[in-house]
């Protein structure tokens, strides 16, 4: 196992410099000079242009800059936005939004898609069995940034029952942006449960349990959803690696001052640094995510074996 | 990185295709080399996994309620005329005096925009650029995922393997966010010098090939040992004769199904950017863009959130849906 692991690591270093060489080559093919367009209407002094391009390896060729850049990287330093504000700090200050988003957007996943898939798959074929199908049709051909809206115009607004944006009314301001973060894969969850669920319940050992006179409860919690739950909890531990970077939406929509708004913002203002280092620590996690995902799966079902 | 995991780009669709659609017994394959002559003998018919799911489809409710849907949306968007008799990309055909009033003044039924144009007419005429974005992209992601696909899948080596890896890299990238940088750099003057429906669409299909070359790579390896590929490799076809002719039929099947539903995820996507004002600028018109110019009357004017709203959604549910029926008809294992 612990060579499978480091070996995973290992393939996953090629993947994350061309990652962030692939976002690194955009941001610096973008057209526009960041230094000038600094001052705005009032130019900054041609020197103090030249020493900041200077300072910011701007006047280097591409690959230099790059080799560069990831050279601090290896030492934890993700360089300075261009009024000198380390990127890390930039990052250490919108983190715990995004995290608690994704957090907010993963039990609500987790709960809700749990219990409706389990209830769907118990009674096959049942109404509540159509209902849990056609509510997760609907809802996952809503995109995101509707279905926000729709969530703000109804809950917030009409209802007024949650905060509409920003971050004044504590753990409060998550649940809207969360439920809306969440919704499509608390869709995807209840799918796969019930579709899980129904497989499983077919097998022999569950009519075994049956048969030697357990309760229907005992057969489906202990014996049944057991089996059922693997792809469920695999599914989550992917779905945790891709909820950070779909926040750019949420985060938009709902006013959070989050890293996906941060990184929005600074597309638009060409701060290379902060794009890189936000999204490189997005492509990290996503791939460590999926890296615990394939050894999860390896501890939940005993037939798969890495070498 | 794992090719089990599922966390396509096109995040969007309920339904990833089971890749162990096609890997299935080859004798339910369509390739005429598969299917034996039969002669006489009363109805024997050739039954082909085509004709099975086609005489499947035209009895689901599922699969006439879809296309019934993609048909009017179809029309809309090549003759918006037909629904409307106002066009909004004529002169005077809207008036600030009636910006933003609510459905059912002057028999307006969807009310008026921010410029007092008729939104009803205005909404019509914004399926044309979904329809084409979506049609076009996923096109264009065929197109390069099958051929990528089936040279990683039939060659192998080292082309399969670099490959592999510049799919780990996009896929490891955020969609909006490589949606973004992309659109950005397309829009300078080195390539579109705009965003207009070249540009998004280029950037779409940059970013969307990945999962129909896994699809299709992962078909192809799984009939290429099959004894009718040998067969005609010992009667001496080329490759790539052995490639369109007999390895593509058979292994369309998981990668349509895929196309159908990632034609509505990238709809959705087109929306999205538009609506983040990245996407197609003014005056095109498009369901992003009108939900982006709707959110700052959220309060005084909600029905232009809704109306656009309700005809995006539509419109991807439709293709789901297709989607959907496409793969209950054409997955032997589900009959």
């Amino acid at each position: 196992m612990a060579r499978y692991i480091a070996r995973r690591l290992l393939l996953a270093i090629p993947v994350l410099l061309g990652a962030t060489f692939l976002i690194f080559a955009m941001v610096f093919a973008l057209p526009g000079d960041p230094i000038r367009a600094l001052g705005g209407d009032r130019p900054l002094a041609p020197a103090v242009q030249e020493q900041l391009r200077e300072e910011y390896n701007l006047n280097d060729p591409l690959p230099v800059q790059y080799i560069k850049y990831v050279g601090g990287l290896v030492q934890g330093d993700f360089g300075r936005d261009f009024s000198g504000r380390p990127v890390s700090e930039i990052i250490q200050q919108r983190l715990p939004v995004t995290i608690k988003l994704a957090l907010v957007a993963l039990a609500f996943e987790a709960i809700f898609g749990l219990i409706a898939g389990i209830l769907a798959g118990i009674r096959n074929k049942s109404f509540f069995d159509s209902l849990v199908l056609v509510s997760t049709t609907l809802i996952v051909s809503i995109p995101s940034f509707v279905l926000g809206f729709i969530a703000q115009y109804t809950f917030g607004l009409r209802l007024g029952l949650f905060p509409i944006a920003g971050l004044n009314d504590g753990l409060q301001s998550y649940l809207l942006p969360g439920f809306v973060l969440g919704a499509l894969s608390l869709a995807y969850i209840a799918r796969l449960t019930r579709t899980s669920l129904v497989e499983n319940l077919r097998n022999d050992y569950v009519r075994t349990a049956k048969a030697k006179g357990l309760t229907p409860a005992s057969v489906v919690g202990k014996h049944t959803l057991r089996n059922s739950l693997i792809p469920v909890v695999t599914y989550l531990g992917v779905d945790l690696g891709t909820l950070m970077s779909g926040a750019i939406i949420t985060e938009g929509i709902f006013n959070l001052p989050g890293l996906g708004r941060a990184v929005f913002d600074a597309i638009a203002s060409q701060e290379g640094a902060v794009v890189v280092g936000i999204v490189t620590l997005f492509v990290l996690v996503y791939i460590l995510f999926n890296l615990l995902v394939d050894v999860l799966y390896a501890a939940l079902d005993p037939r798969i074996r890495y070498e | 990185m794992s090719e089990r995991t599922t966390s396509g780009l096109p995040h969007s669709s309920l339904s990833e295709p089971d890749p162990g659609l096609a890997s299935g017994d080859p004798s339910v394959g369509s390739s005429p080399a598969t299917v034996p002559e039969l002669s006489g003998g009363g109805d024997l018919r050739q039954a082909s996994l085509w004709s099975d799911a086609w005489r499947q489809m035209r009895r689901s409710k599922l699969f006439l309620l879809a296309s019934g849907m993609l048909l009017v949306l179809a029309v809309m968007a090549a003759f918006p005329q037909l629904f409307t008799s106002i066009d909004p990309r004529a002169r005077n055909a809207c008036s600030l005096a009636n910006s933003r009033k609510t459905p059912g003044t002057n028999g307006a039924w969807f009310g008026y925009d921010t410029f007092g144009c008729d939104y009803y007419s205005t909404v019509i005429y914004g399926a044309r650029v979904s329809m084409i974005i979506g049609l076009v992209v996923v096109g264009g992601a065929l197109l390069i995922g099958i051929f990528l696909g089936a040279l990683a899948g039939y060659f192998g080596g080292w082309f399969d393997t670099v490959i592999a890896r510049i799919t780990d890299v996009i896929y490891g990238l955020p969609l909006i966010l490589g949606a973004i940088l992309l659109l950005n750099l397309l829009a300078s003057d080195r390539f579109f010098g705009e965003r207009n429906l070249a540009t998004v669409s280029t950037a779409l299909i940059l970013l969307s090939w990945m999962t129909v070359m896994r699809l299709f790579r992962s078909s192809v390896i799984s009939v290429k040992d099959t004894d009718y590929v040998s067969a005609a490799r010992a009667m001496g076809a080329t490759d790539s004769r052995i490639i369109l002719r007999h390895i593509l039929p058979n292994s369309l099947a998981p990668v349509l199904v895929y196309a159908t539903i990632a034609v509505g995820a990238t709809i959705a996507a087109e929306a999205a950017l538009s609506f983040l004002g990245i996407g197609l600028q003014q005056p095109a018109i498009s369901w992003g863009l009108q939900i982006n110019s709707a959110q700052s009357y959220i309060r005084s004017a909600p029905h232009l959130l809704f109306f656009p709203s309700i005809f995006l959604s539509v419109t991807v549910l439709s293709f789901i849906l297709l989607g959907d029926a496409l793969r209950d008809a054409l997955d032997p294992k589900l009959r």
